[in-house]
């Protein structure tokens, strides 16, 4: 349980016109400085969580403290606290860069020397002092997320919402989204991440929350979840001889999984460390190997362990 | 309070640079006005000679009024319908997210709004003097033109607004766009109501904007009457009293169903 929590969610609730659960029933507590990551796929209940998190729509029952404060009867103080960038960067495209930083120093109340002094910094941090002035309508999609995420910053919140920040992006743009965003975690900013990548919550959160339909089906850090679903399995592919006996081989080493494209699959009871005794237990047995692969359970591998349903697959290329 | 102002002056030159930004916008408040004050003075100048026209020097100094208002209009539909677009496409949500009270964010927009009308005021002055047209009361007259256009736009940028914040949707505010034509051509702004037939004389006489086109249209061709500025001032508060009424409950419906 987190010392001091950033976010405190408690039975949330919120129901849509027409009995549509969209959340129906969060509890979390995410810990000050910490990454959390809020996976699902599409239609979950992620970003129904986070609007009810910033204070843009009301929860419907339960309740939810952000930086102390509670989002609907202290929804100010709740602003004050926190950096948005929600899905899509909603952007001007009318404006320049750099407007849209001093509008969001001006909508913080941020004196305008300041203002301007804290903008170009930003802008320099994400690498758009030379774009500044150009409009946001003629940026990248992965600029937009830049700039999306600088003027989230220029108040210097302690809590930063981030809600699908590099979903559409290409990859080089997606690793420097996660560079930033750690990098603000170094420097103490508490972050709550909302994402279908699974790479995303892999790399970037101390925690992941799963999220389906509408509840949490699991919690923890990515290593205790993934342990939690069992040991890495290894996929063995032979160059001679019948899986069968191979499998019978294996066996000591393991439970043998059905086969796939002619591959026999071992979960390894002993972990990785096992492995190179299974290679040579086949060398023994005169079974060729052709090639080898350890692979460690996925998040994804946890979704389907508690909901029977894989992360979509576009979402996590 | 000083802070709140800040925002509210932020967010009206966002909005007016927004509008020079983006032809689409500027089109309807300036050039389409424009083209029809050109259209209407060019083609039925002889209406001044109709029993019953008010004294003029001439057909331009009696459609002024109409062009300003008309484009007052238009500036206040587009207030409305770059609402709609900030709502549509998220932008509101940022502001919504933010530490600032939310009446704040609408005032913002009518700021821009009302700065429009200024500017489409002083456009339409500037053609007047070009034209020839002699302002009866002279730069004083000018300057309460200015004003009554700009309160104008603001107060029809509030309904738009209200309809904006409502629906949530740019396509329902730009359909408002004939109607801003309907509700003209049905009060005094381009043709004086004794002429109209009926129904249309009796809708013109009252029509709020029939009060207000004569309140700016006194200032070119007519004296300095008190009567006729409490009239238009009353006309302008009135709809006012209902936009921004209309608009402070489409805001907090839009704030509770998020």
């Amino acid at each position: 349980m987190p010392a001091v929590s950033a976010i405190e969610v408690t039975g949330l609730e919120r129901e849509f016109p027409g009995g549509i659960r969209a959340v129906d029933g969060v509890d979390l507590e995410v810990a000050e400085g910490e990454i959390y990551a809020f996976l699902g796929p599409n239609g979950a209940g992620k970003t129904t969580t986070v609007r009810m998190l910033t204070t843009l729509l009301r929860p419907t029952g339960g309740s939810a403290r952000v930086a102390g404060h509670d989002v609907v009867s202290e929804a100010g103080q709740v602003r004050r606290a926190i950096g948005v960038a929600l899905q899509e960067a909603a952007l001007d495209p009318l404006m320049t860069g750099r407007e849209l930083i001093e509008l969001q120093a001006t909508l913080h109340g941020i004196p305008r020397a300041e203002a301007g002094r804290r903008g170009e910094a930003l802008l320099d941090r994400v690498g758009l002092s030379e774009a500044a002035g150009r409009r946001v309508g003629g940026y990248s999609g992965g600029m937009r997320r830049r700039l999306d995420l600088a003027s989230a910053l220029v108040h210097e919140p302690r809590v930063l919402f981030l809600d699908e920040p590099t979903t559409g992006l290409d990859p080089v743009s997606r690793k420097g989204i996660w560079e930033e965003v750690s990098a603000l975690n170094r420097e103490g900013t508490t972050v709550f991440l909302t994402t279908q990548y699974l790479e995303e919550a892999d790399q970037l959160a101390n925690r992941v929350g799963i999220i389906a339909r509408g509840g949490i089906v699991a919690e923890g850090t990515p290593a205790s979840l993934k342990a939690e679903i069992g040991n890495p399995h290894l996929e063995i592919g032979l160059v001679d001889g019948s899986p069968e006996t191979a499998a019978q081989v294996c066996r000591a080493f393991g439970r043998p999984l059905p086969e796939r494209d002619g591959k026999v699959l071992l979960e390894l009871e002993g972990g990785a460390g096992d492995v190179a005794q299974v290679v040579r237990a086949l060398d023994e047995a005169g079974i060729l190997v052709e090639s080898l692969e350890l692979v460690e359970p996925t998040l994804d591998d946890v979704f389907v362990a508690k909901t029977g349903e894989h992360i979509e697959e576009e979402a996590s290329g | 309070m000083a802070d709140a102002l800040r925002v509210v002056a932020a967010l009206g030159r966002r909005s007016v640079r927004q509008t020079f930004r983006r032809p689409q916008l500027v089109a309807p408040i300036l050039i389409f006005p424009t083209l029809l004050l050109a259209v209407q003075t060019g083609g039925a100048a002889s209406a001044v000679d109709l029993p019953g026209f008010p004294a003029v020097n001439g057909f331009l100094d009696f459609m002024l009024a109409g062009a300003m208002l008309q484009a007052a209009l238009l500036a206040g539909n587009t207030g409305g319908i770059a609402l709609a677009v900030d709502l549509e496409m998220g932008f509101a949500d940022r502001l919504f997210a933010s530490p600032i009270s939310r009446y704040a964010i609408v005032l913002g927009r009518l700021a821009g709004t009302a700065t429009l009308g200024v500017a489409t005021a002083i456009w339409f002055i500037a053609i007047g003097l070009i034209f020839g047209v002699e302002f009866e009361q002279g730069v004083v007259g000018m300057l309460t033109m200015v004003i009554f256009v700009s309160l104008c736009a603001l107060v029809f940028g509030a309904l738009s607004s209200a309809i904006a914040l409502y629906t949530g949707q740019a396509s329902v505010v730009q359909g408002l766009f004939p109607l801003v034509f309907v509700i003209l051509f049905l009060s005094s702004a381009f043709f004086p109501a004794e002429l109209m037939l009926e129904p249309a004389a009796s809708i013109a006489e009252y029509n709020p904007l029939s009060f207000i086109a004569t309140g700016v249209r006194d200032q070119v061709i007519g004296g300095l009457d008190a009567a006729v500025l409490a009239e238009t001032l009353g006309a302008i508060a009135l709809v006012g009293a209902i936009s921004f009424a209309l608009s402070a409950v489409a805001l907090r419906r839009r704030l509770r169903i998020g």
